[in-house]
């Protein structure tokens, strides 16, 4: 492609299929308590 | 639904529902924004007219690499992930797994504007939590967490270091049941920093997988509202605490967290300030406060602050030695959509429980009787009231459903819905804002980073 570069694929479709196990960090217990987002929080479910 | 959009001279496209990103150049940029829905087999022909700048034969060669990217599911893409219907069910039966454990309404600061006014949450009277309410609190989680192995516990205030005797016998009692219940408990505590000395450092640091060290930024920013009882800054205190205790830290996480307000909304300095200090983990956050606060930003302040993201932004990309919490956007291995669709999990997943024994959604509810979930002692817990937390996620959040950052933010903060809003379930206009322009810098650097935007507009 000469037009766009893919700096990620389809990620949250292929987690879908493996997520869900609830083990990973509650966001607002990081560093944050008051402006949470869980994008920065990390995978419990080694895959 | 896509999102486009320039940042730090980066045109990207966001596949709102597959996560996908793409750097795009200024051609297919400004085809891409032309369209509402997704791509023909060719260019209407209406379009050319609208991007006369350039040739037709450059046009259709964007227009390929779009359609391209639409057949492989990286454009377009439809949420199809859950069944509208079945998102009010969603975690119905979450158990708790995660305790903001107020283990002091009492505070030796007087910040300006603390949520928990100034440690004692508006009860009017300042208490510790005893060492029974803590092991009650770690009996509650246990029982509660059901097959959830992770338990997490933030001891919070008020300052916690006023009750580290509590911390103490709450910690051993934790890693007493461990074993015998299949739970890893993880401890983390949040400290302005005034009562750490050597013992207390030494043992925060061997006991806590995160510390979280609360700073303001410069000298003036953080004295003007972090004061001490008798009215002073507390900055010359607290900062060479800090740096001892990061000294010793090693790789465990800490984060050096600070609230601005709009005394400084040029916070970028600030955590450019706190970086040069010797701290490379920052976490700086706008504050929440009603709209009769001084502190508290007005509607006419918004372009300001995103404009000052993006300058932050752009200052930290000259520098490696900085990790910026709120730019730290894992695009690739983060968490699973379906932890996205859900949210903080404050009321269900995760609770806050104070020196009373009284239980809350979360420590920004605390002291709100009416979002009063139990207590420990009567062993009540209002299942009704955690279900209507438990139902909030992005498809029940009426404006959620409509928002590119759905999926990164996850719904936003109650409480703070509740502040601004009256109503738990509407966002914070005004924190929305601010919170896609972070993703925006965010994802704009990792493109930066990757090398991915050589030519910039």
């Amino acid at each position: 492609m000469t037009h766009i570069q893919t700096l990620n694929g389809a990620t949250l479709k292929q987690s879908a299929a493996h997520g869900g196990c609830g083990e990973c960090q509650t966001s607002c217990q990081s560093a944050c308590k008051t402006s949470c987002t869980v994008a920065n929080q990390k995978c419990e479910n080694k895959k | 639904m896509v999102h486009t959009f320039v940042c730090l001279g980066v045109p990207v496209a966001v596949d709102v529902n597959s996560g996908a990103v793409h750097v795009l150049d200024k051609t297919a940029y400004d085809v891409l924004t032309l369209l509402d829905g997704p791509l023909a087999d060719t260019c209407p022909q209406e379009l050319y007219g609208k991007l006369s700048q350039y040739t037709p034969e450059v046009v259709d060669e964007a227009w390929a690499e779009l359609l391209e990217l639409q057949k492989n599911g990286l454009l377009f893409t439809e949420d199809n992930y859950i069944d509208p219907a079945a998102a009010t069910l969603m975690q119905q039966d979450a158990p708790i797994k995660a305790l903001c454990l107020h283990v002091s309404h009492d505070c030796n600061l007087r910040c300006q504007y603390c949520f928990a006014s100034t440690g004692d949450f508006g009860t009017g009277h300042r208490m510790t939590m005893d060492v029974e309410t803590a092991k009650k609190a770690i009996d509650f989680v246990i029982e509660r967490s059901g097959s959830r192995r992770n338990i997490e516990v933030d001891f919070f205030g008020g300052e916690p270091l006023m009750a580290m005797d509590t911390v103490k016998a709450t910690v051993e009692y934790a890693r007493s049941l461990e074993k015998e219940h299949n739970k890893n408990f993880r401890f983390t505590i949040t400290t302005n920093g005034v009562l750490l000395n050597d013992e207390n450092i030494e043992y925060i640091n061997r006991e806590m997988s995160n510390a979280v060290l609360s700073l303001d930024g410069r000298p003036e920013v953080n004295d003007r509202m972090r004061k001490t009882v008798a009215g002073g800054g507390s900055y010359d205190v607290i900062l060479p605490r800090f740096q001892k205790l990061v000294e010793g830290r090693g790789e465990k996480d800490y984060y050096l967290r600070g609230t601005f307000t709009r005394y400084n909304a040029d916070f970028a300095a600030d955590v450019l300030h706190i970086a040069d200090q010797g701290f490379r983990h920052v976490s700086v956050e706008p504050v929440v406060g009603g709209p009769d606060c001084d502190y508290t930003f007005r509607e006419e302040d918004l372009p300001g602050i995103l404009e000052e993201y993006e300058r932050l932004a752009a200052e930290l990309l000259k520098r490696d030695d900085v990790n910026f919490f709120h730019f730290n956007v894992d695009l690739s291995q983060g968490p699973c959509v379906i932890k996205r669709m859900r949210g903080c999990g404050a009321g269900c997943e995760y609770v806050a429980i104070t020196p009373e024994g009284d239980i809350y959604p979360c420590h920004q509810f605390v002291g709100n009787e009416s979002y009063k979930l139990g207590n420990l002692y009567d062993g009540t817990f209002d299942m009704e009231l955690s279900r209507n937390f438990a139902g909030l996620n992005i498809y029940t959040r009426p404006d959620c459903k409509d928002c590119w950052a759905r999926f990164y933010c996850s719904g936003g903060c109650s409480a703070s819905n509740l502040l601004v809003n009256g109503d738990i379930k509407k966002p914070n206009r005004f924190g929305c804002n601010m919170q896609r322009k972070r993703l925006e810098c965010a994802i704009a650097m990792r493109a930066i980073r990757a090398g991915m935007a050589e030519e910039r507009v």
